[in-house]
């Protein structure tokens, strides 16, 4: 009579080998290989690093083999495995400046010293199916010119400042970590900033798009895009000077915005700041234009807009919690939904003898 | 997964350290939310990771372990969870609730009595009692600290109001000690009077929104109501179809097509013992 609808360990076991099952999918085509996720999904590495806080692409490469593709789940993975590494110390902070750069770009200015460089984008292509990739064979190498190695690329950000044109970048970092400390509002910006880093892009688009179209404008123009290598230093305790332990790859996106200037401030330009692992253009002009937003207060503008909302933009920003609260509603809620039953049973029956009272006295009368 | 590579019950050493800290001082200050450094843990946000925290923070070898869900030992989550402590903290494991040391729950407290020592923790989607009625936390905190909760107050009236009764039914707010409302968890109202002077520890945690809470034994746990408005938990005119039970929640099964409905036991082990 009554068959009990509850999971056992055998029916997890047998979902979790189907699983595996359907993720290596038909064996007649070949299987992926990590490597060829790292050099041929590469974008989608590069999210996954930052979102995932790791840089480190063979296990994020790992990752969204595991994750059939699946980012978000991915990121997930990333994270659970980041949050058990021993921490032996913080970097120094990446001098950009330094970076040999692949691609820069800047649309306030039409030359700028290092000049601009397209690099390998998409912004121009002609987004037409290219059927020549559904046949095997190799393709040419691009042809690339000899690497500058003039030493410093000078930021674009860095020139108007000089003229006080642009207000500088905050003079200190902090020892804040979202990984190791709960989020505590209101946020200093360096925190505001890891949070955005790792939110979630579809998210920070959305808000950075809204603020362009009136919820919290800000005017911004890209002062300067890059993309390309950075040295990264740490200064071991016993040694007291900074050794160069690994390069990266990052995109850094300055926004420049304007701004009329407040009672203490002089009119001048400000800035959006965006970073993230890889190449990732989309999430760092994302989060530039959030991070902007976020700094209404601190600007003495009013804030009236989601995107200029600090609690609720970093509340919501990341997108493991979020898919994982969402997707709790999967999970019964059985017990709760009886004690629901029983509440709107009762006020039903309440509300049917009310009824049933109204019409007795009305046929009475 | 090579478990050799992760330390006793997955958390770092340091990690627990930083959460048996949170775990004092909310101890300290019973129903006060404590922030903690909430870890990404190996299984999804809003699926437990608060409570998996607690319990691999307090958990040691000699620990008897008993996870439910809705109640029910063997509900997928409860399942996964209780494997995951079985894998990565080499515990035993027992579906008795009289045999545990630490029972990890998720919206139910056991039927059965809980005695000094044992340790009820709980699995917290939301801990912010107030969270629905001012989404804000720079908020909420105040108010927490003025003890201003009129706000709660008022919209059990609008409840009163509007429906004749205090219509919540899950998650009923209490206060605790005299002094802080807390969030008993999204457990039904049913079972609020057990956390009421109950004589083991009981410790809430929240891995998402990265809080810890705690009711220590034998505090008074007070759900909120009016004088003329009496706090009142469920009551079904059935009885529990297998053990015959007419003082435990029951679950409501619908059985066939036609709608024929079978209230059972939500708490499976309290169910077996009296089948026994």
């Amino acid at each position: 009579m009554y068959v009990a609808v509850k999971g056992g360990e055998t029916a997890i076991a047998h979902s979790l080998e189907l699983l595996a099952d359907r993720r290596r999918g038909d064996r007649e085509v070949a299987e992926l290989t990590v490597q060829q996720i790292d050099q041929q999904l590469s974008l989608a590495v590069d999210r996954v690093m930052t979102e995932g806080s790791c840089y480190d692409r063979a296990l994020a490469a790992l990752a969204i083999k595991q994750a059939r593709g699946d980012l978000i789940e991915a990121i997930f993975l990333l994270r659970a495995y980041r949050t058990t590494l021993p921490r032996f110390g913080v970097s120094e902070p990446l001098d950009t400046s330094r970076m040999l750069a692949e691609r820069r770009i800047s649309s306030t200015f039409k030359d700028v010293p290092g000049g601009q460089m397209l690099g390998p984008s998409f912004d121009y292509t002609h987004r037409l199916l290219d059927f020549a990739l559904l046949a095997e064979g190799e393709r040419p190498t691009a042809p690339t010119a000899p690497s500058d190695t003039s030493p410093e690329l000078p930021r674009v950000g860095d020139i108007l400042q000089r003229e006080g044109m642009l207000e500088p970048p905050p003079a200190e970092g902090s020892g804040e970590d979202l990984t190791r400390a709960p989020l505590t509002l209101p946020a200093s910006r360096p925190v505001r900033l890891q949070n955005l880093a790792r939110g979630d892009e579809g998210f920070l688009l959305a808000l950075g798009y809204s603020t362009q179209r009136g919820y919290g404008n800000n005017h911004p123009f890209v002062g300067e895009i890059r993309f390309g290598a950075v040295p990264v230093s740490f200064q071991p305790e016993e040694l007291g000077f900074a050794i160069e332990i690994a390069e990266i790859d990052v995109t850094e996106c300055d926004m420049v915005n304007q701004f009329k200037g407040s009672h203490d401030v002089p009119p001048q330009f400000t800035r959006g700041y965006g970073l993230a692992f890889g190449h990732a253009e989309r999430k760092a002009m994302a989060m530039a234009l959030v991070d902007r937003a976020l700094r209404a207060e601190e600007l003495s503008e009013a804030a009236t807009s989601p995107a200029q909302d600090e609690e609720f933009v970093l509340s919501h920003s990341d997108n493991v919690e979020a898919s994982g609260f969402v997707q709790h509603l999967k999970l019964p809620h059985y017990v709760d939904f009886q004690s629901e039953l029983v509440v709107v049973r009762a006020l039903r029956e309440a509300v049917e003898a009310r009824r049933r009272q109204a019409g007795l006295s009305q046929a009475a009368e | 997964m090579p478990d050799g590579a992760y330390n006793y019950a997955y958390l770092d050493e340091q990690t627990k350290r930083m959460i048996r800290r949170a775990i004092l001082k909310a101890v300290a200050v019973p129903g006060y939310q404590v922030p903690f450094g909430g870890r990404e843990m190996p299984l999804p946000y809003g699926w437990g990771t608060g409570g998996i925290q607690v319990t691999a923070a307090i958990i040691g070898h000699d620990d008897t372990l008993k996870v439910i869900d809705q109640g029910a030992d063997d509900t997928t989550n409860a399942v996964s969870i209780r494997r995951f402590f079985a894998r990565v903290a080499n515990v035993a494991t027992t579906t008795r609730t009289s045999e545990a040391s630490i029972i990890q729950t998720r919206h139910r407290v056991p039927e059965t009595p809980l005695s000094e020592g044992q340790i009820l923790v709980f699995q917290v989607p939301i801990p912010e009692p107030l969270r629905m009625l001012e989404p804000r936390e720079t908020e909420t905190r105040t108010l927490h600290a003025l003890a201003e909760y009129g706000v709660m107050q008022v919209s059990l009236y609008e409840s009163v109001t509007r429906h004749g009764r205090i219509a919540k039914t899950y998650n009923y707010p209490v206060l605790v000690n005299g002094r802080y409302m807390m969030s008993p968890s999204p457990i039904p109202k049913f079972d609020n009077p057990k956390l009421d002077r109950n004589p083991a520890l009981q410790l809430y945690g929240a891995g998402r929104e990265k809080r810890i809470y705690a009711v220590p034994p034998y505090t008074s746990v007070k759900s909120l109501d009016f004088d003329d408005h009496p706090f009142e938990i469920e009551t079904w005119s059935e009885c529990c179809a297998l053990c015959g039970s007419s003082e435990s929640f029951l679950d409501e099964m619908i059985v066939d097509d036609s709608g024929k409905r079978l209230f059972v036991c939500s708490d499976t082990d309290y169910c077996e013992a009296r089948r026994k």
